[in-house]
């Protein structure tokens, strides 16, 4: 190629470009903390679905350990409440439905750092279900395992009689989604979102406290928002 | 200089070098497991198909460090260095160019690269930067305050979004063009192509080709 003369090599538009969003990057990432809040509330109060289309408009992320969501039988599925209990629990969809229900609207915090704001579920307060199968007095710990063979947490006994500790069936009023759960999963409010083991199938009750799936990586077995893992995030309450 | 007939001796003409056309395939193949496993990673309902996330994740990450490579490459090519600055460069045909309704008719004689094709240049690069960096943030998480990475995420998703789209439609560009197409498999157009679509690059191209045969004639700038 040969060289154009000054007058006729134009403006570098092109520099301007990259140097443009080049700064615009660099401000998104110092000013994103408020900016995805401010993106999350207009999408929240406009255009909901879009969230749950583009996680990054204020949406869930799901994070899958195994070759997809797992499958069940609804006609089939137990969840088995087992260890230091009087009693053992094999229960139906049916059977938690009869339970005592309780709902509550929690925000979901997850420890890399998104957070959906005002998730409505409703099931059963673990405190009645653990009630129900009548803990032995030195059972101080909850291992609890999901169906889709990877995924297990912990709690203490102390953790899981709280009242934001919620064994839930229903999500936004409908049953909960395959990618949520389905049909059950805990949702462990204060803590981070990785606690709130999914497609929940057990829970056992013993004498010591066994990290989980995600706190064998690394994460914090006690995992309250903004008083673990490193992060200053508001708590949910 | 205006074509004479005899210009159609330098058919077809050479508009990409081998060298350039293998940073274009190899960056093409590292955008699309990029795109691809970006989307398994963003979408729940895609991700769920493949399931996997932490193998999906680490595909993406090597990829990403990938990217720079042909870039950094590609510029110990003195025709990419040449094809980067006129990219560069907008001349007020550029604009006027773009202002233009009849832009595809070839009354306005624009360069090697028309308007439209420097502006995607420009932001895919400047996308390609702004990845780069925001997903070094969130590779290097630990090293970051809450905020920090919170912004960092906030950048790289919605840059991607953005740049998924610019990349969308660069492909449906060229899905509509067999020939611009054909110009980067093999390196060179038709004559009567680059007249239509690159008036003033053809000029060039041929009156420099005309110059080398012709002595005698003016120099082959416009």
């Amino acid at each position: 190629m040969q060289e154009q003369g000054t007058e006729q090599k134009g403006t570098p538009v092109g520099r301007r470009v990259v140097l443009g969003i080049m700064g615009l990057g660099a401000a998104g990432v110092l000013a994103g903390r408020w900016l995805s809040e401010g993106v999350s509330d207009v999408v929240a109060s406009t255009a909901p679905g879009l969230a749950g289309v583009i996680p990054a408009a204020g949406g869930f992320r799901v994070y899958t350990v195994t070759g997809g969501y797992p499958g069940f039988d609804p006609a089939t599925y137990r969840l088995n409440v087992t260890g230091l209990v009087q009693r053992d629990l094999s229960l139906t969809l049916d059977d938690l439905a009869a339970l005592p229900q309780t709902q509550m609207t929690k925000d979901f915090q997850c420890v890399t750092g998104w957070r959906v704001q005002d998730v409505p579920w409703s099931g059963v307060l673990l405190r009645d279900l653990l009630a129900a199968a009548s803990p032995e007095p030195d059972a101080i710990a909850l291992r609890l395992t999901s169906f889709d063979g990877s995924y297990t947490e912990s709690l203490t006994m102390e953790q899981a009689v709280r009242d934001d500790m919620l064994v839930a069936t229903t999500m936004y009023g409908e049953p909960i989604e395959l990618k949520h759960g389905a049909p059950v999963r805990l949702i462990a409010a204060p803590m981070y979102g990785y606690k709130s083991i999914k497609w929940l199938d057990g829970i056992e009750l013993g004498r010591k406290v066994e990290p989980g799936y995600w706190e064998n990586l690394g994460y914090d077995v006690d995992a309250w928002v903004g008083q673990s893992n490193g992060r200053s995030d508001e708590p949910v309450v | 200089m205006s074509l004479s007939s005899d210009s159609v001796t330098v058919d077809p003409l050479p508009r990409f070098t081998t060298a350039e056309r293998w940073v274009h395939r190899s960056l093409g193949i590292v955008m699309g497991v990029l795109l691809v496993t970006a989307a398994l990673l963003f979408f729940p309902d895609l991700g769920g198909l493949v399931g996997n996330r932490p193998t999906v994740r680490l595909i993406h990450e090597i990829a990403g460090w990938v990217v720079p490579i042909p870039l950094l490459l590609a510029l110990l090519s003195r025709a990419f260095r040449s094809d980067a600055g006129r990219l560069n460069r907008f001349r007020p045909t550029d604009w006027e160019w773009l202002r233009s309704r009849d832009r595809r008719s070839g009354r306005i004689k624009v360069d090697k690269f028309n308007a439209g094709q420097k502006l995607n240049s420009a932001l895919t690069l400047g996308a390609i930067i702004v990845m780069f960096g925001t997903g070094m943030v969130m590779f290097w998480s630990s090293l970051f305050s809450d905020s920090i990475r919170t912004g960092a995420t906030f950048v790289h998703d919605w840059t991607g979004v953005a740049f998924a789209l610019l990349v969308l439609g660069h492909i449906y560009m060229a899905f509509n063009d067999a020939t611009a197409r054909a110009g980067m498999r093999t390196g060179s157009v038709p004559l009567s192509w680059a007249q239509r679509e690159h008036g003033a690059w053809a000029e060039e191209l041929v009156g420099a080709k005309v110059s080398d045969s012709l002595p005698g004639s003016p120099p082959p700038q416009q």
